[in-house]
């Protein structure tokens, strides 16, 4: 038997291996050239000011939901709170059935448009998950507020705000 | 390795095998679904909804790990043309296919309550979505050409390109914001699972880990035979 690439196996071996390896290089070369910007779901408070984005532009939003910030609007049915991502603030307003995971303290992404006056208008909010999965009780309360809230509000009780 | 490369010394291998992947399979379901939906403690955020949990997570590995097992086939059958290796890629893609859809099923009523939406277009269940589309381009492909030997290479071909889309599903939660959570289980700095939930998960993976080698010598097995059919089949027809 011939050795190196003399033989048929070998030459399958090496145009495969160096093929995939481009494939590779190339996805991740588009995956990049495309940047985290086009390919995430939602942009970041602090994200807005480099996105241009004017009243009527349609978006989503995501970010944690601002510890205290939660309050029901004049009308008693508007949810209106402020999203963050620690470097920038938004206001929110929503008016419909917030899902059960949303919490103060808490991700989420908001889709709606921004009106004259800089409120974000959603007409659509999706509670974030993070990475912690614990029994009731034993979560480590974390110091630093905006990552994670002293007290984690739940709906029921920023229902009676 | 080459020794089992022989059908009959495989499935001489594979018999023996058989009863254990059923026994572990058996063994580790029954503690595993009883610590999953009874004895575990709910969420402190989620409440119950968290057990939905302990079949997704196993389901949505066995999606991942299938996969490299039909690649790998899919590999070893165009550089070395195995026949084994095109029988092994063939009997692995429709349990992949299940995993994956039971991963995307589960995660969506998952979803409802908690995200408050059975679907989004982030880039983790989007390139979930591809990896199970590739699993019936797959499927698809292998019986879209008479020549079965063409057609497994084609299919091969398919699934070893679509192995660009692993790393794509592991890490889309971290190169892009999307809804889906963050790694819980495999990420730097440990697992962010508490004890009392990860036990009953790893015991699901356990169980769906030896689902799925049951299974696939079963499918092996069922290949084999289907191969040796259609060998027959044309050389009755030659006399």
């Amino acid at each position: 038997m011939a050795k190196g690439l003399t033989t048929r196996k070998s030459q399958r071996l090496v145009v495969l291996t160096a093929g995939l390896v481009t494939l590779g290089l190339a996805t991740g070369l588009v995956l990049y050239a495309l940047g985290s910007d086009s390919l995430s779901l939602f942009v970041q408070p602090s994200d807005i000011a480099e996105h241009d984005v004017k009243p009527g532009d349609r978006l989503k939003l995501g970010g944690l939901v601002a510890t205290g910030s939660f309050h029901r609007g004049d009308d008693g049915v508007t949810n209106i709170f402020t999203v963050t991502d620690c470097v920038a603030d938004v206001k929110v307003s929503f008016r419909g059935i917030l899902p059960d995971l949303f919490r103060e303290g808490q991700g989420v992404v908001t889709e709606g448009t921004f009106d004259t006056a800089g409120l974000f208008v959603a007409d659509t909010v999706l509670a974030k998950h993070d990475e912690n999965y614990a029994p009731p009780g034993t979560m480590p309360k974390n110091a630093a507020a905006c990552t994670h809230p002293e007290g984690v509000a739940t709906a029921a009780e920023m229902a009676g705000r | 390795m080459h020794k089992y490369a022989n059908p009959a010394r495989f499935g001489a291998l594979a018999d023996r095998i058989l009863p254990w992947a059923r026994w572990v399979m058996i063994l580790a379901l029954i503690p595993g679904l009883w610590l999953a939906l009874v004895a575990s403690p709910p969420d402190y955020q989620q409440g119950e909804s968290v057990r939905i949990m302990y079949l997704h997570v196993p389901a949505a590995w066995m999606s991942m790990f299938t996969y490299m097992v039909m690649a790998g086939a899919a590999f070893t059958a165009l550089v070395w043309r195995h026949p084994l290796a095109q029988l092994a890629g063939r009997a692995a893609a429709p349990i992949g296919a299940t995993f994956t859809a039971l991963a995307l099923v589960t995660g969506s009523l998952w979803g409802k309550p908690m995200w408050g939406t059975f679907w989004v277009w982030d880039g983790r269940l989007t390139s979930v979505l591809v990896l199970f589309f590739l699993y019936l381009g797959y499927m698809a492909l292998d019986r879209a050409i008479e020549d079965e030997e063409k057609a497994g290479r084609a299919a091969s071909i398919l699934a070893l390109v679509g192995v660009v889309n692993i790393p794509i599903i592991k890490f889309s939660v971290d190169w892009w914001n999307t809804l889906h959570q963050p790694a819980s289980v495999m990420r730097m700095g440990g697992s962010t699972i508490d004890g009392s939930m990860l036990t009953p998960l790893f015991i699901m993976a356990l169980a769906f880990q030896a689902y799925f080698v049951w299974i696939f010598l079963i499918r092996m097995k069922l290949e084999i035979d289907r191969r040796k059919a259609a060998v027959m089949r044309q050389s009755l027809r030659g006399i």
